[in-house]
């Protein structure tokens, strides 16, 4: 009997997305829905085109060929509408190091609009646990102090897409997992749709409802992680994406005994 | 265009500005040093020098002054640019609801910040140190302010764009872009001056009638309005190539995928 249709919202929309850098293909007609309250991964080894396909998401490459939409509007001609109600959050950006915590936050209040911005930036710092950082100098923050004033940043306007980019790198366990259990716990109050990278496995098997494994440039498995474990020969989701990253497109066999 | 973006912008400078005060210092550090390099300078000409041709020769201080609101308002958009960049917050605000011309509109607002305090101590110095009073341009100095101001910011997005075209190594640019053109703006001297090949191309430049007007009205008291509209009508095609530039280079960074790269170096 062929599955209902999916009834649930699309917030991000990319269809056949192609992206080529001097004739080689970083993306090679990507395509993936991602539904209001999901949380997606996106898995790969570096150069399987993660980052491209961030990037194009974000507005901030072109892709060659394909369709990208969000909430329903092609992307590049909405840009602006589509990132008021979107935030973003990466390991590898900052923000300016030479400014106090609350003036930056305060800064991308403005931008974004705020209400009330001195009682949110304040919720969320209390939310993240670091409260006490509001007078600390950006720049002088530990990596996981850094991590989670980003978050309050990507939080701040109530975004209905996030896109996290490896949100945990550099994190230690304990961090990590503050981190992890805050991003689910506001998504799920707030039905946020999340685009998430990581090369760690276990923030995706933790955060993630679905996955999408590249290789690339292309989609080489799709599902929920314990599907994809199913589906393979391996035994975790991290043995799965070394297959996946050291011989391409995966010709394993599902595993005989597999419980699902 | 929405202002209160703009003012988020421009609030993130005055931060960065009340909480490093070194970058106040460069304000009017540089500006002093020429300031009291040219004062001299014009203190011994005078005294070596009729009195007809000594009065006359305290335009170096003017033009010294004018020079420094071009500059000024050309660092404004350079260095707010370079500030994003050195802290790796460009991407945050690409990712932000922000447009080009709110973006660009921050960056001329801090220009017009950067000149009034190099402009007030300045002015404040020259009058105390040599005796030179720049409200002698009476209100000819408010459409010179305004023309430098926004050639200057044409300048600004010029070096913009090509730092953003060709990456941090061509950060320099930040503060060579205006010194490529002062020896054809006639600064510290008449076109006339110059060799007559090269006076048609002083011509091409906003500055240029500003600074012959800024001699004229020293001299005489008046100016030419022919000055002021060559240099209004020229500033307009500036600003408007200009921005255009910049526009296409960001565009293009992001059609060769070069935005993230340069954002995240």
């Amino acid at each position: 009997m062929p599955s209902p249709p999916d009834t649930r919202e699309v917030i991000l929309e990319a269809r056949d997305l192609t992206r080529e850098f001097d004739g080689v293909k970083a993306l090679d007609k990507f395509s993936f829905k991602l539904h209001r309250g999901e949380v997606l991964g996106l898995l790969g080894a570096n150069g399987a085109g993660k980052t491209t396909a961030m990037n194009c998401l974000l507005g901030l490459t072109l892709p060659t060929s394909g369709e990208l939409n969000a909430f329903g509007l092609p992307l590049q001609a909405n840009r602006i509408q589509i990132l008021q109600r979107s935030n973003f959050s990466s390991a590898y950006t900052a923000l300016p190091g030479n400014l106090l915590v609350w003036q930056n936050l305060s800064v991308f209040a403005r931008i974004y609009g705020v209400p009330n911005p001195k009682k949110k930036i304040a919720e969320l710092m209390e939310l993240l646990e670091i409260s006490h950082l509001s007078k600390r100098v950006t720049g002088q923050l530990s990596a996981g102090e850094s991590t989670r004033v980003n978050l309050v940043k990507a939080f701040l306007n109530d975004p209905e897409l996030l896109m996290l980019d490896e949100p945990t790198a550099s994190l230690d366990p304990d961090i990590a997992d503050k981190v992890r259990k805050v991003v689910r716990k506001v998504q799920r109050e707030r039905s946020i749709a999340i685009l998430y990278t990581s090369h760690n496995m276990r923030d995706i098997e933790e955060v993630c409802d679905r996955v999408i494994f590249l290789h690339k440039g292309k989609i080489v498995r799709e599902g929920t992680p314990a599907d994809i474990v199913a589906q393979s020969s391996s035994d975790n989701l991290e043995d799965v994406f070394i297959k996946i990253a050291r011989d391409g497109e995966i010709l394993d066999e599902p595993k005989k005994d597999s419980a699902v | 265009m929405n202002f209160r973006i703009v003012s988020a912008l421009v609030m993130r400078h005055l931060f960065l500005y009340s909480r490093t005060p070194m970058r106040m210092v460069e304000l009017v550090f540089w500006p002093l040093v020429d300031l009291v390099v040219w004062g001299n300078v014009t203190v011994f000409i005078q005294k070596n020098s009729d009195e007809k041709f000594g009065g006359f020769i305290l335009f170096f201080l003017g033009a010294m002054i004018l020079w420094d609101i071009l500059f000024r308002a050309q660092q404004g958009v350079a260095i707010s640019f370079l500030e994003d960049v050195w802290t790796r917050n460009l991407l945050n605000i690409f990712v932000a609801p922000v447009r080009t011309a709110e973006y660009l509109s921050s960056t001329f607002f801090v220009g017009f910040l950067r000149i009034l305090i190099t402009c007030v101590v300045m002015s404040f110095v020259s009058w105390i140190g040599y005796s030179f009073n720049i409200f002698q341009l009476q209100w000819w100095l408010v459409p010179f302010f305004l023309n430098l101001m926004v050639f200057g910011w044409a300048l600004g997005m010029i070096s913009t764009a090509l730092i953003l075209r060709w990456g941090q190594a061509a950060e320099s640019l930040a503060w060579a872009v205006p010194f490529f053109i002062q020896p054809v703006v006639c600064v510290f001297y008449r076109v006339e001056d110059m060799p007559s090949w090269s006076q048609p191309i002083a011509w091409l430049f906003p500055a240029t009638p500003i600074f012959e007007g800024m001699r004229e009205v020293m001299k005489t008291g008046t100016m030419s309005w022919s000055h002021l509209w060559v240099a209004a009508g020229l500033n307009v095609i500036y600003l408007t190539l200009a921005g255009w530039l910049f526009v296409w280079v960001l565009n293009l960074t992001r059609k060769r995928g070069l935005l993230t790269k340069f954002a995240t170096q």
